[in-house]
C-alpha cells in the first residue's frame, strides 16, 4: 500500500447533513400545509412576548403551534403555553442555535394535528442561528428599539439571511430616543429591499399589520 | 460560538470522503469559507483541532481559503463586489444589491490524504 500523500478533489458542502434534512422538512411542511416562521434575535429583544401575543391573536382564526429553543430553562415554553397553543420546548444545553435535526426530532408525533402556522423561536443569539436552515418559509429577525439602530450593521450575516425585520418595543422608542429612519437605513444597507415592520407586542400597536403579513404570506404560499 | 459544531461537521464530512477514496489518513483539509457564512475563522481553526481528536483526522491541518462576497447588481447584471458587508451596494454603480451571488460558501474542496 502506498503512503505517498496525494491531493484529492472533493466538493462537499459542510452543512450538507443539515441542508438535506431541512429540505425534507420543507417537503413535509408543504405536504401538510404548515407555514413555518422562525424567529431570531438577541436575548431580551422581546421574542417571547411577541410570540405569545402572535399565538393568541393568530390562534383566533388559525391553528397555531410553537417550538421554542432555550439553553436550559423552560420559562419561555411556560409563558407561551398561556396562549393555549400547543408549545414544545427544545432544550439545547450548551448549543447556541437550533438545527434541522433538533427540529425534526421535536416534530416526531407532535403537534397532535398539523397546524396552519408553526413558529420556531430560536435561541437568543444573533450569530450562530444564521448558518442553519430549518426548512422555514420565513425567517424573521427581531430588533428592539432599546438595542440601538446600528445593530444590523454589526450583525450583517443574520440580517442578510432573514426575510422580515421586526422592530419591537415601539412603545419605548421615544424614551430610548430611537431613530427610526437610521434603523431602517441600517437594515436596508445589509439586506436591500427587506420588509420591515414596527410593533409593540405589549401595547398591541402594529400587531394587526404583522398578523396580516403572516396570513398573506401563507395564502400566497398555498397558491404557489 | 457554533464553530465547534461546524468543525465536527467538517471532520464527519472529511472522514466520509476519506473512506470513499480508500485513504488511511488525512493530512490536510481545504475549506472554502465565505465571508457571509457566519463562521469566525480563528474560532473554527481552534475548534478544528479539538474536533479531530481520536479520529482519522487527528493531527491534520485545516487550510482555509476566504471567499469574498459578491452581490447581484440589478444594473450591471453581473456579480459585483459590494462596498462592504454592512453596505451591500454595488461598488461599481452604488445600486443596492438584489441578492447575494457568492459568499455563503462553507465547502470542503480538496483533501490531502495518504
Amino acid at each position: 500500500m502506498s503512503s505517498e500523500p496525494r491531493l484529492v478533489e472533493v466538493r462537499r458542502n459542510v452543512m450538507k447533513k443539515n441542508d438535506v434534512l431541512a429540505r425534507a422538512l420543507r417537503e413535509r411542511y408543504r405536504r401538510d400545509g404548515v407555514f413555518v416562521v422562525s424567529l431570531v434575535s438577541s436575548p431580551g429583544s422581546g421574542k417571547t412576548t411577541l410570540l405569545e401575543k402572535t399565538l393568541t391573536e393568530l390562534g383566533k382564526t388559525h391553528r397555531v403551534a410553537a417550538l421554542v429553543g432555550d439553553l436550559a430553562t423552560d420559562n419561555d415554553a411556560a409563558r407561551l403555553a398561556r396562549s393555549g397553543a400547543p408549545v414544545k420546548q427544545i432544550t439545547t444545553g450548551t448549543v447556541c442555535h437550533l438545527d434541522a435535526e433538533m427540529v425534526n426530532d421535536a416534530l416526531d408525533h407532535w403537534p397532535p394535528s398539523a397546524p396552519d402556522f408553526l413558529f420556531i423561536e430560536n435561541v437568543g443569539n444573533l450569530v450562530c442561528p444564521s448558518s442553519y436552515d430549518l426548512g422555514e418559509n420565513v425567517r424573521a429577525v427581531a430588533l428592539s428599539v432599546t438595542e440601538g439602530e446600528d445593530k444590523p450593521r454589526k450583525y450583517p450575516t443574520i440580517f442578510n439571511s432573514a426575510d422580515i425585520a421586526i422592530i419591537t418595543k415601539s412603545d419605548l422608542a421615544e424614551a430610548a430616543e430611537f431613530d427610526w429612519e437610521e434603523a431602517e437605513r441600517s437594515i436596508q444597507s445589509v439586506r436591500p429591499g427587506m420588509t420591515i415592520t414596527r410593533l409593540s407586542a405589549k401595547k398591541g400597536d402594529g400587531m394587526p399589520e404583522w398578523i396580516g403579513m403572516l396570513v398573506d404570506r401563507r395564502e400566497r404560499w398555498l397558491r404557489e | 460560538m457554533h464553530e465547534l459544531s461546524i468543525a465536527l461537521s467538517i471532520v464527519e464530512g472529511a472522514e466520509e470522503e476519506a473512506a470513499r477514496c480508500g485513504a488511511a489518513g488525512v493530512r490536510s483539509v481545504y475549506l472554502r469559507l465565505g465571508l457571509l457564512a457566519g463562521v469566525v475563522k480563528e474560532a473554527l481553526l481552534f475548534a478544528y483541532e479539538q474536533a479531530c481528536e481520536g479520529t482519522l483526522l487527528e493531527g491534520s491541518q485545516l487550510v482555509i481559503e476566504d471567499v469574498p462576497v459578491l452581490v447581484q447588481c440589478p444594473v450591471c447584471h453581473e456579480p459585483r463586489s459590494p462596498h462592504s458587508l454592512w453596505r451591500l451596494e454595488c461598488a461599481t454603480c452604488d445600486t443596492p444589491a438584489a441578492g447575494i451571488a457568492q459568499g455563503r460558501d462553507l465547502q470542503i474542496f480538496a483533501m490531502e490524504v495518504v
